[in-house]
């Protein structure tokens, strides 16, 4: 079973690698035809190896549980899982076990990675049908999918963060995918600077645990913990937190992922999305006893995710670019998912962020085909939609409907977990009353404002009248020539395909719903979508954000964090260097010029007394020998 | 007595020694002789490396194999005395590789590309002393990592010095001299006081064997003796790793220094400094080392984060990359201030770690001033991914490597030394060691933001297509230069325009007076040519592909004053003639090329191990670790 876990891991990677090096091997022709002949042969690089990991992550997780059974992972159910090691490096200290685990939860998510990555490198062959960097960035797909199916699957906390720094890799790599445009390339190096910076963090955390266990081995880790003190569960679960604030987006290091929307419109699905920001929640939940014995860490993550779900949802309502839109969105939902472990419920964390990957994917590639055909991704430049791409509109009606939590579909089942769990902190669970309640009272406010900004979205996008603008000329890569018809086929079927799970997932646990809950959250949230309804009515040509009053501009910039940072650090740092610099040359190497010009000084002093003159030499000498005559007389 | 080290010393000397024997082997025709003669020299010790690596008992590596030890000055009871183990095996390894690998980048094809410092040119750049240096340099570097005697290895490590510095000082950029003297006596002053820090463990104890030293563990001599010995050698070690603050002489000696020259500094030299400390300072002086080891990791720390603000700060990219060397050693010497055993264990990959990274980076970084003529960041404009796409997604790569990206070489190094830090040895201060661990984990995260807006800069971003140098400057050259030879006073009145040159012009003597009018106008017409701003200097430009007329005469009279006139009718003149066609070749290949067969063929061998020690750390921990238990308490 553990070999197939390897395979599934390896396909993507080597497919990778032949992707790198051979599409355009031999030859290395460029241009017209052998693009095109480059570009069939990556596809056919990165879809056959993804297609067969797939159909093996499934079976792994069905030859588990057998078919149609729990489709979410029992987590903390480390112990049944299976566990295979390759080998053990010895580091002087603690070894490191190169080891892979497959348990429930393993199981899940990988099922939910390698679909979405089928779903997108298909969709990408049509989205990015002729540019000329396709082979590397299929390739590099490939990798991510690698690197996230290894934190899935590792049985060794350094193993998996080897995984869990290669997908920053190449999240920076394709958010730079058009890196022609400067914004693109500084997007890319801000999203990894930032969340490297939560993985400095991270790494300490694995520290603090793996030396408290003395293993880096997860089972070792959380057969070990009834020995470990609070503090050190608290400091090293404090440290864990600031990766998983990095990598899934979580305030305070939220600010990289509306940048990184910079890249191409499937990679946001992919990356942004379905899978590399879910990757802290798994971290969370796969490590969720060592979490739970940390009380103070449960009650910043509840503060953290209030305050990001609430304020990622008013920032969503007020932006113009559909794709920001959707990324502030997935802060504000990645927010539930933290919300639901503060809560403590790793299950509905883990249901959430199963059915959010499939229609916040969903949602993401209808938005690339509506982008792909209009040539913008602002909103103010769309509109009604409905008749011209018929498929894209139902299904990222369902989309939506699925982050409001409207029922029957998949979102609706979800959130009702999470929020029953939210409700359940109230009285009981690992948080203090006080994070519990706003936590609460934030999950609530947060569903009326998704309401609002998933039904704006939806307006602006295919209701209306598209106005008539010029468009200015296209960034690369945006360079679409408009044709309003349905995307191709490539691109139409994962949308189709990724529709269904984002429809009926959620029947899966239709037993566990809390009525009087769900049909609280219902009730909000079409509160909120009927205010913006009417808002809209009332004009539907202006923006309903409109509605937002002064709050407006501060929700549109997120409320200035990213300004306040850049005052705060990235300025500093800068001028901190340059200031380096400086001291590097007056002071440091002024010190070492310094001693050579004292030197030479010195030297130049003595060189007066050799002058070449004789008379100076003889009376030196005379001067000096009548003195020792005088010293050897007086004191001899 | 093992004959494997002695050969591994004996070729390289043996070639050099050939290389004395008079011939003409430096004239064109018989340049590629000379190449053969190198390359067939360097590769032959690669193969004896290679050959010992094979041959290394991995059952036992804590045990100095293939010993030699034979009398050396009986009556001072000096040895020769060598040995390789697990510690000193990889270095050795490394060595004889990235020797090899300057020899295949200077030799391979026809040896005519600019960067090719062997290529047969009229006047000469001294070809067959180039071969007889690095040789020389080759001996003394695997001599340091073979002795086994404390002044033996003072010996290979002052030989070293000597060739670096005509390497420097010879074939290096504009300001070679003063950046050849600097690194000479700052180098020859750290390495005095390592001499008298030898010569009092050898004083206290009455050996000078390092094996037995080790055994030693430091009994025989007092604490206070011990740490006066530490801060001795350490001092002159940390000189050559180099640890802040006395790094000066790094950057202006990697930013001067040619390619093969930049490549084993940093691949080379600065790991005998940590060497060092891994053989001599650690081993036989523990009391010491542990004194000293929190002054040493403050100062790595501050290293670090000192390497990485000046990095950021920096323009030029060879300049940059020498700084990041100062923050990776930062790194090593951190791991070895913990004195654990993953500390030490994370010092030793790194330093592999690091001569691979670093010596790939800087053939990309030579690659990329020798075909833009300027390793200046601003100067280059961006846009390399589009214009040079192989050469840009190597640097990418090889940048990615040195950040610590896990999965390469880059990354064990740095986190196990963290982790080290961690838990330092006991009888240091953990919450100190908890601080640098974390003062270092930030240093990783300004190591990836300088490497990051360093692709950003040069490798994305809109090319500017205008303007191609290279062509520029050859057909400039061509130009500025005959209306130099016809009538000096327009072309210098022409040149005024440009007074970026004027230092290297007023340097010349007798018959480069023309020559350095030449060179102005040369500027100037590049100035008018192109109308960028910061347009590439005169010697700049002259190190481009078509523009080989202009290096000619801009580097002669610097390099050969008073040689320089009887050049002049002879030599120049037919060269500044096929200027016109250098250029039109350039044109006809679009400008600028791409990555070429014998940069490849020096690159690869350096990316497949970088991956290799990525997937697989086990490869290099397994033969270190036993090494280091041997002398840091394993936990």
């Amino acid at each position: 079973m553990i070999t197939v876990v390897a395979l599934v891991i390896l396909m993507p990677f080597l497919a990778s690698v032949a992707g790198l090096l051979g599409s355009r091997w031999p030859g290395h022709a460029r241009g017209g035809k052998a693009d095109t002949a480059a570009n069939r042969r990556a596809a056919w690089i990165a879809i056959v190896p993804t297609a067969i990991s797939t159909v093996l992550a499934i079976w792994l997780a069905f030859g588990r549980a057998g078919f149609g059974g729990d489709p979410r992972g029992p987590a903390g159910s480390a112990d049944d899982g299976v566990t295979g090691t390759l080998t053990v490096i010895d580091t002087g200290g603690i070894p490191i076990s190169v080891g892979l685990l497959l348990d429930g939860l393993a199981a899940t998510i990988g099922v939910l990675v390698t679909v979405v990555a089928l779903a997108v490198q298909i969709y990408s062959v049509g989205y990015l049908h002729d540019d000329r960097r396709y082979p590397s960035y299929s390739a590099f797909i490939s990798l991510f999918t690698s690197a996230m199916l290894l934190v899935v699957y590792a049985a060794d906390l350094l193993v998996l963060y080897v995984g869990w720094e290669i997908m920053g890799l190449c999240s920076y790599l394709l958010i730079g995918h058009w890196w022609e445009d400067r914004d693109n390339s500084r997007a890319a190096v801000k999203a990894f600077l930032v969340t490297r910076l939560g993985d400095v963090g991270f790494l300490f955390g694995i520290f603090v645990l793996g030396t408290a266990a003395g293993s880096f081995k997860i089972t070792d880790i959380l057969a070990r913990l009834p020995e470990m003190s609070s503090g050190t569960i608290v400091a090293a679960t404090m440290l864990l937190l600031a990766g998983v604030a990095g990598k899934s987006a979580q305030v305070p290091l939220h600010t990289w992922l509306p940048d990184a929307m910079a890249g191409p419109t499937p990679i946001s699905a992919l990356i942004h999305a379905a899978t590399m920001v879910a990757a802290g929640i798994f971290i969370v939940a796969r490590l969720y006893p060592v979490f739970l014995a940390a009380g103070p860490t449960m009650d910043v993550l509840a503060v953290l995710a209030a305050f990001g779900m609430l304020g990622a949802a008013l920032a969503a309502l007020a932006q113009d670019d559909l794709k920001r839109v959707l990324a502030y969105s997935t802060i504000s939902q990645l927010a539930y998912m933290a919300a639901a472990l503060a809560a403590g419920s790793d299950e509905a964390a883990i249901f959430h962020l199963v059915t959010h990957g499939a229609f916040k994917a969903l949602l993401f590639l209808c938005a690339g085909v509506v982008i792909h055909t209009i040539g913008s991704n602002l909103m103010s430049a769309m509109g009604g939609l409905r008749r011209e791409l018929p498929v894209t509109f139902v299904t990222m009606t369902i989309g939506f409907a699925a982050l409001m939590g409207l029922p029957p579909t998949s979102g609706f089942f979800s959130k009702d977990e999470v929020l029953v769990a939210v409700e359940g902190a109230l009285s009981q669970g690992p948080l203090t009353d006080a994070a519990a309640l706003l936590l609460y009272a934030s999950a609530l406010t947060t569903v009326a404002v998704t309401g609002a900004y998933a039904t704006r979205a939806w307006l602006r996008t295919f209701f209306g009248a598209r106005p008539i603008v010029a468009l200015p000329e296209p960034a690369p890569g945006t360079a679409h020539v408009i044709d309003v018809r349905e995307a191709p086929a490539t691109m139409r079927w994962p949308v189709i395909v990724l529709a269904v799970p984002a429809l009926l997932l959620g029947f899966a646990r239709v037993g566990g719903v809390h009525w009087s809950t769900a049909a609280l959250s219902v009730a909000v949230a079409l509160l909120g979508a009927g205010v913006v309804y009417a808002v809209w009515r009332s004009d539907p040509v202006s923006d309903p954000a409109r509605m937002l009053g002064p709050l407006r501009a501060p929700c549109e910039r997120a409320f200035y964090v990213d300004s306040v940072y850049r005052t705060l650090f990235a300025r500093p740092v800068l001028a901190l260097a340059r200031l380096v610099v400086r001291a590097d040359d007056r002071v440091v190497d002024g010190a070492v010029r310094g001693s050579g010009r004292t030197a030479q000084g010195l030297s130049g002093l003595v060189r007066l007394a050799q002058n070449g003159n004789a008379q100076l030499y003889v009376t030196g000498l005379l001067a000096g020998v009548l003195l020792i005559a005088v010293g050897a007389v007086m004191f001899g | 007595m093992s004959w494997l080290p002695i050969m591994l010393l004996g070729v390289p000397m043996a070639g050099a020694a050939a290389l004395l024997v008079p011939s003409r082997m430096d004239g064109p025709a018989r340049g590629r002789l000379l190449r053969v003669h190198g390359l067939a020299v360097s590769g032959v010790t690669f193969v004896l490396a290679l050959v010992l690596a094979v041959a290394f008992d991995y059952g036992d590596p804590a045990r100095v194999q293939f010993e030699t030890d034979l009398t050396w000055i009986a009556g001072l009871d000096l040895r020769f005395h060598l040995g390789v183990d697990g510690i000193s095996l990889p270095l050795v390894v490394l060595t004889a590789l990235l020797t090899f690998l300057c020899f295949v980048y200077l030799c391979w094809g026809g040896a005519d590309s600019p960067g090719q410092l062997l290529r047969p040119r009229a006047g000469g750049n001294r070809p067959r002393a180039l071969v007889f240096t690095l040789l020389v340099l080759e001996i003394g570097m695997i001599g340091t990592f073979l002795a086994l005697d404390l002044l033996l290895f003072f010996v290979f490590f002052e030989v070293v010095l000597i060739p670096m510095y005509f390497v420097i000082a010879v074939w290096g950029g504009r300001a070679r001299r003063a950046a050849a003297i600097k690194f000479i006596l700052y180098t020859l002053l750290g390495s005095v006081v390592l001499l008298l820090g030898l010569l009092l463990i050898w004083a206290q104890t009455g050996t000078l064997d390092m094996v037995a030293l080790a055994q030693a563990h430091g009994t025989g001599m007092s604490r206070s003796v011990q740490l006066i010995a530490f801060v001795a050698v350490g001092i002159g070690l940390a000189v050559k790793t180099p640890m802040w603050p006395l790094h000066t002489w790094l950057p202006d000696a990697h930013t001067e220094a040619p390619t093969v020259g930049s490549v084993l500094l940093a691949g080379v030299l600065l790991k005998m400094g940590t060497y060092g400390f891994a053989r001599i300072a650690i081993p036989v002086l523990p009391d010491g080392a542990v004194v000293v080891a929190p002054w040493l990791g403050a100062f790595a720390v501050i290293g670090i984060i000192y390497g990485s603000l000046a990095c950021l700060a920096q323009r030029d990219l060879k300049r940059m990359i020498a700084y990041s060397s100062i923050g990776h050693m930062g790194f090593v010497l951190l791991g070895f201030a913990t004195l654990n055993s993953t500390g030490v264990n994370a010092a030793l990959f790194g330093n592999v770690a690091h001569g691979l990274i670093t010596g790939l980076l800087f053939f990309l970084a030579g690659a990329v001033k020798e075909r833009h003529g300027t390793a200046d960041m601003s100067a280059l404009g961006g846009g390399m991914l589009s214009r040079l796409p192989h050469l840009g997604s190597l640097l990418t790569f090889a940048c990615i490597a040195s950040l610590g990206l896990p999965g390469l070489a880059g990354f064990w190094g740095e986190m196990l030394t963290l982790l080290g830090a961690f838990e330092p040895a006991p009888g240091l201060s953990r919450p100190l060691f908890l601080t640098f661990m974390a003062i270092g984990g930030l240093g990783a995260v300004l190591t990836a933001a300088y490497f990051l807006t360093m692709l950003s800069r040069v490798t994305h971003g809109r090319s500017v297509e205008t303007v191609v140098a290279p062509v520029l400057a050859g057909v400039g050259g061509g130009h500025a230069f005959t209306t130099a030879e016809d009538d000096p006073a327009p072309s210098g009145a022409d040149g005024s325009g440009a007074p970026t040159t004027g230092a290297s012009g007023s340097r010349t003597e007798g018959g480069g007076g023309t020559r350095a009018v030449a060179e102005n106008g040369d500027s100037g017409e590049i100035r008018a040519g192109s109308g960028l701003p910061g347009g590439p200097r005169a010697e700049d430009a002259s190190d481009l592909p078509g523009g080989t007329p202009g290096e000619d005469r801009a580097d002669l009279p610097d390099r050969t004053p008073g040689e320089g006139g009887g050049d002049l009718p002879g030599g120049t003149r037919p060269e500044g003639g096929s200027g016109l066609p250098g250029g039109a070749r350039a044109v006809r290949a679009g400008g600028l090329h791409d990555v070429a067969g014998y940069e490849l063929a020096a690159w690869v061998p350096l990316v497949a191990l970088i991956v290799l020690f990525g997937l697989w750390p086990k490869a290099l921990l397994l033969i270190t670790d036993p090494v280091v238990r041997t002398f840091v308490g394993a936990p």
